[in-house]
């Protein structure tokens, strides 16, 4: 039999010891470490995109050559695909947050869920030595034959991605599993918080897009050592079966990104305007039903390529689709607002730039599904512009705004508010200065990926890159101000939001042990506020 | 260990995050499920691979096809199935509480599962005989078609990926024979890891039945 | 017709513009109109809501509003069919030339274009008759590169063992960058190129010109011709400098230290080696990068740029 251990300590002081680390099982623990490690990522994957883009300052030598050039955009956009945004919030704020909110004691395999965290730091350090065995330029799209070429470092750096694939594969199944089978009496699905509809549908595109994207490296690294010829057209192979399996999962994996960060604004919202949320089904199915269509678009990234007709025709007809439930979200949001008693905290800041940057990503992205007018843009700054978009400006936003959220709940204190929300407006005006002259010079025709461009498209790239300054400090100064509140921080209460959750309205900031000192029965909707009365 | 009161049965101890033995029952089927869904997927996206160099270059797939031998292809699918069969009689043996039915059920399904690998071990001796590797290690010689070389490489990566699912299979009956066969009762209430075990090998049992008419049957 | 640049779009020089342009524009204002009302209401309830005392609540609880929902999921559901119907109107225009359209091959290979005319003409830059219809039938020779002409609004992607079509029928004359959009490298950004369209008289002169360019120049003349024509500038510069592979300046009768080759020395059968089987013997401090021309540079040539080479002292 287990020894009896106390459950009224909290998480963080239960156990002592870098070991203790290390060995736990404990989901908070866990996430507290994915953050640790993802934010690490994040300002790498950031700085690499700093250093390009002061490069990208004229159309000559800055400082980079053409080569280091293509390692950096290659380096910034793996690590911030595969070690950033898709573990990001479910592995970071998801594991701390999902059993906290379904009134669980853990998820339903901690010991599963310590494998995936140890396989993400495996692929991670084998991502790192990629950095040193030589130089990955392959795009993080990986086309072939350009990644067959037997370097190295774009080996390493897809066995890189086929652990993080893993890590992935396990975080969604532990999710999924724990939705299903652990909530606590009286939660039933439609008394869910929609973040925890938002991580079930995640959890849904990891679990069975991921094992393409793993047997697709599994086969570019046969390739790449014995030339077995699938998709090398050298040999008698077809690279455009490549960029469909690519797709097959890299599709999916945008709305693995941006699925997490939708549940999130609906929790800032929520919380910060007092309000139920308007429509709770069509926001909670809305979510499936991305997931759902999102395995059925992937062409759209191929309208060029060479596929036929048919398949650009019907890949463009069902990507529309996907503007149906984003739509639904975008507008849910805002009715939410209407009548509330709105609180312009740190989180809110964030989840209202959320709201206007994903409006920007989504009608850029749906412009792109105008076949027409693709073929026109594909591959130029205007995508560029349109991920970062959705990508940066509204899961990394989101993910940030998160963070704020949850912060007192996770370390128990509180950070400073008004250094909290300058940072906020410098990250909106930077992202936005960095990004939106990017869909200008785009749809003026400037490539991608272009180390030299043509001089008159100086001036936009001048301003992307004063932009990203702006983004950094901004960036710089949330962190400080999140990590300053260690030390000189204010005692965090139980419930700093009066948000009714039961992370917030059950478990102690921060929570004990085995999360709760009482199994916790439900009673109330998420969102359950009430009304002033007249 | 210790025994329930009501029912006499021994008691297998719950996870402390679970409620109940249920709980615990369901959510490890539930994620056995999903990780077979998985590997579905995985496997999937090789057959889509498979059908696609299928409808590119149907010459060097039928001769290909040719050199491999139906005869072995055929055993081997006989062993699978007759494993798989007996790894279903182990999961009824362990709800039902026959602790050496379990064990002689098992016993047999390692000894059919070994009999598929020693076929494949011959099989692929006589690839590497014939030089029908693929790619660079490819010295096959009297081949009409210049693409049979991918043939191949599908063959190796499809039946290579599937022999080593075959081997984990084996692996994780052995630590059902060894480790839980022999301290656990099992019984109608605990029976989990034979029926995990039961589901991953229907799985692999699965792949194989697509696998050998694509590579063995279609040429 | 006004053919300059506006803000958005570059200036407009082929057919497709009719109807590439206005769809752009169309989504431009439904996406103002939809981000214009978001913003706005945004801001409204922001202000108009936002909490004035601390425990201040919300004034109304509103749960959902079914009909409201559906209209919200409706408009949008007919407006992005709507486009699919535009998009798809153009593409397919995009895709199928009218008859009596001309042919020309494009080879891409890292990092240069070559344009073969049926006439045998071979041109680095693509010289085009205005108002004709034109079919590029595209192919690699390594690894992915896409055409892109953002002036046509048109682009495709250049696949090795593959040929990929494209078509376009340029509207005026005058010279427009055509750029290689599929990452291929380290040059990738500098595997430009120009389409030039001319009247039809000054097209016909041109063609006979290039049909035959040794016409009139010595091998040396025709073997600089060819150096640029040939993409060879790509890689090998004349005044000594290094790009990607050796300058070509004063390297005839040099001694070159081929690795495990060897030294090597710099004659006219090296110089043919390198060009029909540049793997052959790498020089050493360069990547084996250079393709193979073999079948692609006829004997005469060969001897042109070898003769070229000779003069670069
Ligand atoms: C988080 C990531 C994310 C998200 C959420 C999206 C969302 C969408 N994306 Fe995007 N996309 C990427 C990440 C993402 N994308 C990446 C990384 C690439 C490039 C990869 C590479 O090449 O490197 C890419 C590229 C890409 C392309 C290929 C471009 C090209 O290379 O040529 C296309 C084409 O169709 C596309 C479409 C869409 C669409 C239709 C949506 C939709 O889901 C958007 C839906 C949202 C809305 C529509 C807004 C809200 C709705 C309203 C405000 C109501 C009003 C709307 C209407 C009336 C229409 N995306
Ligand atoms: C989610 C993914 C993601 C994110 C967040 C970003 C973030 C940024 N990206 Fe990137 N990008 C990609 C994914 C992403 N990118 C991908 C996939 C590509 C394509 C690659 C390819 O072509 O193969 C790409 C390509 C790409 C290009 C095109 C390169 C080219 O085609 O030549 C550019 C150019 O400007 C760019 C810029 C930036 C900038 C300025 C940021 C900035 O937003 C970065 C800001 C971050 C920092 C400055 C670090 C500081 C951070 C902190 C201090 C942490 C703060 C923490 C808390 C507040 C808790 N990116
Ligand atoms: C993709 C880049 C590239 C292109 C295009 C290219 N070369 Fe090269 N070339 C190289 C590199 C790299 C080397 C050195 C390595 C080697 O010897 O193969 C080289 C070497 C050579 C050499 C030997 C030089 C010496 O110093 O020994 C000759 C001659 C040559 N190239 C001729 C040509 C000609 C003629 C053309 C065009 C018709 C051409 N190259 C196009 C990259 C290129
Ligand atoms: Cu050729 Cu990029
Ligand atoms: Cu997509």
């Amino acid at each position: 039999m287990i020894a009896h251990v106390t459950n009224n300590i909290n998480y963080l002081k239960a156990k002592r010891g870098f070991m203790s680390w290390l060995v736990t099982v404990d989901h908070k623990r866990i996430g507290v470490m994915y953050l640790a490690s993802i934010l690490c990522f994040f300002i790498l994957g950031g700085s690499f995109a700093f250093m390009f883009r002061l490069e990208l300052w004229s159309p000559l030598k800055e400082f980079l050559t053409p080569d280091q050039y293509n390692q950096f955009f290659t380096l910034h956009g793996v690590i911030m695909v595969f070690l950033v945004v898709v573990p990001g919030i479910p592995a970071a704020l998801g594991n701390f947050i999902v059993p906290l909110q379904l009134g669980a004691k853990d998820l339903a395999f901690p010991k599963l869920n310590l494998t995936s965290l140890y396989l993400y730091w495996l692929g991670a350090i084998i991502a790192l030595y990629s950095l040193v065995a030589g130089h990955a330029d392959q795009g993080w799209t990986m086309y072939a034959p350009y990644s067959l070429s037997r370097n190295p470092a774009v080996l390493w750096m897809m066995i890189a991605a086929f652990f993080l694939g893993f890590s992935s594969i396990l975080t969604g199944l532990n999710f999924l599993v724990t939705i299903h089978n652990m909530r606590a009496p009286g939660m039933t699905f439609f008394r869910m918080p929609l973040f925890l509809w938002s991580m079930y549908a995640t959890a849904i595109m990891q679990i069975f897009a991921t094992p393409v994207l793993a047997i697709t490296l599994v086969l570019l690294l046969l390739e790449n050592f014995f030339g077995i010829g699938i998709f090398d057209p050298a040999l008698g192979g077809d690279p455009i079966l490549m960029q469909h399996f690519f797709w097959f999962y890299s599709h999916p994996a945008v709305y693995i990104i941006v699925v997490p960060g939708f549940g999130i604004t609906s929790e800032l919202i929520t919380a910060f305007s007092k309000k139920d949320i308007f429509g709770y089904n069509f926001v909670a199915y809305s979510s499936v039903a991305i997931a759902i269509i999102g395995f059925v678009v992937w062409g759209h990234h191929m309208f060029v390529a060479g596929q036929s007709e048919l398949a650009d025709f019907l890949f463009s007809f069902l990507t529309f689709f996907t503007a149906i439930p984003s739509a639904i979200k975008v507008f849910n949001w805002t009715a939410t607002l209407y009548k509330g008693s709105i609180e312009l905290k740190t989180p809110m800041l964030y989840a209202l730039q959320f709201l206007f940057n994903f409006t920007i990503g989504g009608l850029t992205g749906i412009i792109l599904s105008i076949l027409s007018v693709d073929i026109h843009l594909h591959d130029t700054y205007f995508v560029v512009s349109h991920f970062h978009y959705v990508a940066m400006g509204s899961t990394m936003i989101a993910f940030i705004g998160g963070i704020h959220y949850w912060w007192p709940k996770m370390t128990g204190k509180m950070y400073n508010e008004f250094w909290g929300r300058a940072a906020a407006i410098l990250v909106f005006v930077g992202f936005n200065v960095t990004f939106f002259v990017q869909l200008v010079m785009g749809s003026q025709g400037s490539p991608r990926r272009y180390y030299h461009y043509m001089n008159e498209f100086q001036i936009y790239h001048q301003i992307s890159t004063i932009g990203v300054i702006i983004l950094a400090t901004g960036l710089f100064m949330a962190l400080f101000n999140l990590l300053a509140s260690l030390k000189f921080g204010a005692t965090a209460p139980k419930n700093p939001w009066g948000a009714r959750t039961l992370e917030w309205e059950e478990a102690d900031s921060p929570p004990v042990l085995y999360n709760f000192t009482k199994t916790p029965v439900v009673t109330h909707g998420p969102y359950a506020f009430d009304t002033e009365k007249a | 260990m210790a025994t329930t009161a009501t029912t006499g049965l021994p008691e297998h101890h719950v996870a402390h995050h679970f409620d109940s033995a249920q709980q615990e029952f369901d959510s490890n089927k539930m994620g056995m499920w999903l990780f077979l869904a998985s590997e579905i997927m995985m496997f999937g996206a090789l057959f889509v691979g498979a059908l696609i160099f299928h409808t590119l270059h149907p010459a060097a797939f039928n001769e290909g096809s040719q050199h491999l031998d139906w005869r072995m292809g055929t055993i081997n699918t006989f062993f699978l199935l007759t494993s798989g069969l007996t790894m279903g009689l182990a999961v009824i043996a362990a709800q039902s509480g026959r602790q050496g039915a379990v064990r002689l059920n098992l016993v047999l399904s390692i000894l059919f599962a070994s009999g598929f690998l020693v076929v494949k071990f011959i099989e692929y001796k006589l690839k590497i005989h014939h030089g029908t590797l693929p790619g660079r290690l490819w010295h096959g010689e009297g081949f009409h078609d210049p693409y049979v070389h991918v043939f191949y490489g599908l063959y190796f990566v499809m039946t290579g990926l599937h022999g080593l699912h075959v081997l984990i299979g084996m692996g994780l009956m052995t630590w059902c024979l060894i480790f839980r066969a022999s301290s656990v009762q099992f019984n109608r209430k605990y029976f989990t890891p034979v029926e995990l075990v039961a589901l991953y090998w229907a799985l692999v049992d699965l792949i194989w039945v697509f696998l050998f008419p694509l590579l063995y049957l279609i040429g | 017709m006004d053919n300059s640049k506006t803000f958005w779009l570059p200036e407009k020089a082929s057919t497709f513009t009719d109807f590439v342009d206005p769809a752009f524009n169309l989504f431009f204002w439904i996406s103002i109109f939809f981000f214009g009302i978001i913003c706005f209401l945004i801001v409204l309830f922001t202000f108009k809501y936002l909490r004035r005392r601390p425990e201040q609540l919300a004034s109304a609880q509103i749960t959902h509003n079914l009909k409201l929902e559906l209209t919200w999921t409706l408009i949008p559901l007919v407006i992005v069919m709507a486009l699919f119907f535009v998009g798809i109107k153009g593409y397919f225009k995009m895709r199928v030339p009218p008859s009596g359209f001309m042919q020309v091959n494009v080879t891409g290979q890292k990092w240069s274009w070559s344009f073969a005319y049926p006439s045998g003409a071979v041109n680095d830059t693509l010289v085009v008759p205005v108002n004709t219809p034109v079919k590029l039938v595209m192919t690699s020779k390594d690894v992915i590169h896409s055409f892109f002409i953002p002036a046509f609004r048109t682009k495709a992607d250049v696949l090795p063992n593959r040929y990929h079509a494209l078509w376009f029928q340029a509207t005026r004359t005058g010279v427009f960058p055509v750029e290689c959009t599929q990452y291929c490298g380290t040059s990738h950004s500098y595997m430009w190129t120009a389409v030039k369209v001319v009247d039809p008289d000054n097209y016909k002169a041109w063609l006979d010109n290039a049909s035959d360019p040794a016409k009139g120049k010595t091998p040396a003349e025709f073997g600089a011709l060819l150096y640029t024509k040939r993409g060879c500038s790509a890689c090998h510069s004349i005044d000594g400098s290094r790009i990607v592979g050796p300058s070509w300046k004063g390297i005839f009768g040099r001694q070159e230290n081929c690795g495990p080759a060897g030294m090597v020395m710099v004659d006219e059968a090296y110089l043919r080696e390198s060009m029909m089987e540049p793997a052959a013997k790498v020089v050493n401090g360069y990547q084996p990068v250079m393709p193979t021309y073999k079948g692609v540079l006829t004997d005469r040539e060969v001897d042109a740029i070898t003769a070229y080479i000779k003069t670069l002292k």
